[in-house]
């Protein structure tokens, strides 16, 4: 338990690595109570218990689906009324040229591949992907954070942060260490 | 073979062997594709495979030159080997959006393991599939015309075909399903970013991995957005198929002219599609040591979901003849008794035999559990399901309402050639999709761990 100093640095911010999972969500849960606001936590795989924990409700990836969806639909169906009734109009014995039954494939796999664009594309622009540099990375033991450890990140940009406060804080964690991250 | 100890529960065993943790099973998978050597076997594999690819290559430079006369195509049979394996291979794919799509809004966790292998072979298979229609016109360079794009000529597509809902579908499948599996690989790569050693391999997974850091806030939303494309995937696979049916149930040659065709496709669809993802997972977790994770509980899932939708497809063959008798209709009378005992009725009987009566050994668990035995069904089943489409589309189309217009189809060498390049083709996608990607989802088979469930310390 100690915190690594490398002389002089800009400092992002002070990472706590610990070893179980339930570890961790109790940690980002106090993390939250303490009243810090920028903070993260990283995990191997998607912690459902953290999103209470850290209080995590984003549901604008929804949003962006439910509005790709709603483009697709309008656009297929608006397609395929607009190509056989406008541009290309074809009179079969005096059958309708808005022949919608006929419409609904085509509206629904458009709607298909639109709300599915914009779910995967929705979700990289709100986590900044792609991102080719983030200070996380300079710390050597994060590469762990893909494989079997757990991490807690307070950033330095948090009006609560303080160098020998936030360590001591995330040590009474029961972090196994702390490090800090270069900007 | 080693003798199969099975405890009396529904379950064979565990979804994953309890040795595992976070760090093993993630060097397990990782290392397949970081430190494994390249051994002979692989690339005698790929190297056969390649072989096999350029049936393609030669099938397709001849076809360009002389134009689609060179299959045995005619009027009457003007589909023939390019709508038969058309179907086959988008059949196929359905497996693996079943498995990563449906099963993952079923919560069924044992997809954990395979999903990311069904998802690629999804993918090449609506690749292979593709080829056929765009070689069908003869002129794939015309293939535009098929799309909704403005042209010197003044023309649009006729939004009231099939045939053009195919084009919808089928591209869309092929879209969404690359953009789940990618999704699906960003942690992954992530992960192979930070294991690899080799600067090279550290910048090309880095640059795929696009800056992943396994943040608790991007988990968040990429769950959501994991569920999303599951969501909408679900119906999708469901259409694909239908619209597929659609291009012979809005017709009205006998024997296609059915309302029972859409069902009946996407259960035979899935039905291949598992046939296959067992034909290529059983060498594969033997090959690479993959047991301890695609256990056998793996392979007695599949083979239940192969046999439930075997018997979906029974009631389909039976429901068809009963329906060309019940109908009363002469050509579908007509239809059922020449598909029967007609010039093909050899094929009719064969589909019979693979499709209907091999699939009834799965009622076994301990046929389910010989990874040897299952890998023969499979191998059937996928002969089968390929003569399903050969009987479909040939039987009905030789012999409909004019007996002046009656005709014969074989297929050409060229036709072969086309068929057999685009096995070659998947074969060789699959072995370079082994040896350059983790074919496991590394980060869901974390969470199929006891490890990882959240136990919290009491707080103080």
């Amino acid at each position: 338990m100690s915190v690594h100093t490398d002389g002089e640095i800009t400092l992002y911010g002070l990472m706590a690595e610990f070893e179980t999972p339930g570890q961790l969500v109790a940690a980002a849960r106090r993390t939250r109570e303490a009243g810090f606001k920028n903070y993260d936590a990283y995990t191997p795989y998607p912690i459902h218990e953290l999103d209470a924990a850290m209080d995590l409700h984003d549901n604008r990836v929804s949003l962006f689906t439910l509005i790709g969806g709603l483009l697709g639909c309008a656009g297929g169906f608006g397609l395929a009324t607009w190509v056989s009734a406008v541009a290309w109009p074809l009179n079969v014995g005096g059958r309708p040229l808005i022949s919608v039954p006929m419409f609904i494939p085509v509206t629904f796999e458009c709607t298909i591949l639109l709300g599915g664009l914009t779910a995967a594309i929705g979700m990289l622009l709100l986590n900044g992907l792609p991102m080719p540099y983030h200070p996380v990375f300079n710390v050597e033991r994060f590469v762990n954070a893909s494989r079997s450890k757990f991490f807690i990140c307070i950033e330095s940009t948090d009006p609560k942060f303080d160098r020998t406060l936030t360590a001591n804080f995330l040590e009474s964690l029961g972090a196994e260490e702390v490090a800090e991250v270069a900007e | 073979m080693q003798p199969v100890e099975l405890p009396d529960k529904i379950h064979v065993g565990p979804v994953i062997d309890p040795g595992h943790s976070l760090a093993s099973v993630s060097d397990k998978v990782a290392g397949i594709v970081l430190k494994r050597k390249i051994t002979l076997g692989w690339v005698f594999g790929l190297l056969i495979s390649f072989a096999i690819l350029q049936n393609l290559m030669a099938g397709a430079t001849w076809l360009l030159i002389k134009g689609v006369g060179v299959w045995g195509i005619n009027i009457p049979i003007g589909w023939g080997f390019a709508i038969i394996n058309f179907v086959w291979w988008i059949g196929i794919g359905h497996a693996g959006t079943l498995i990563s799509a449906i099963l993952l809004l079923l919560n069924q966790s044992w997809r954990n393991a395979i999903n990311r292998f069904a998802e690629a072979m999804t993918l090449f298979a609506v690749m292979c599939a593709g080829m056929f229609p765009v070689l069908h016109t003869g002129r794939p360079w015309l293939a535009y015309w098929l799309l909704p794009i403005p042209n010197t000529m003044g023309m649009w597509p006729q939004f009231r075909s099939p045939l053009l809902w195919d084009v919808f579908a089928v591209s869309t499948y092929l879209t969404i399903s690359a953009v789940f599996w990618f999704v699906g690989l960003i942690p992954d790569l992530a992960t192979l970013r930070d294991s690899a050693k080799s600067p090279v391999s550290r910048a090309i997974y880095g640059m795929l991995a696009m800056g992943w850091r396994n943040s608790a806030r991007h988990w968040q939303r990429y769950e959501k957005a994991s569920l999303l494309l599951a969501g909408l995937a679900t119906p999708l696979v469901v259409s694909v198929h239908t619209v597929v049916s659609f291009d012979f149930a809005v017709s009205i040659i006998p024997g296609w002219h059915t309302t029972i065709f859409p069902p009946y496709f996407v259960a035979g669809a899935i039905y291949s599609g598992f046939a296959m993802v067992l034909t290529l997972m059983i060498p594969v977790r033997r090959f690479y040591g993959l047991d301890d994770i695609i256990t056998l509980r793996h392979l007695n899932n599949m083979a239940k979901v192969t046999l439930a939708t075997a018997l979906i497809v029974g009631y389909g063959y039976t429901m068809e003849a009963f329906f060309g008798y019940f109908s009363a209709d002469t050509y579908e009378r007509f239809m059922i008794w020449n598909r029967m005992t007609g010039p093909y009725a050899i094929f009719y009987w064969c589909l019979i035999l693979c499709n209907i009566i091999t699939p009834q050994f799965l009622w076994s668990k301990k046929i389910r559990t010989s990874p040897g035995i299952l890998w023969i069904i499979s191998i059937i089943v996928n002969i089968g399901m390929w003569l399903e489409r050969f009987v479909i589309v040939v039987t009905s189309l030789h012999r409909d309402f004019l007996p002046s217009s009656w005709g014969y189809y074989a297929p050409t060498v060229w036709d072969w050639a086309v068929y057999t390049g685009t096995i070659g083709l998947f074969m060789t996608l699959i072995f370079l999709f082994v040896r350059v990607l983790p074919m496991i989802t590394i980060f869901e088979l974390r969470m199929l761990l006891p490890s990882a469930s959240v136990k919290e310390p009491v707080a103080q």
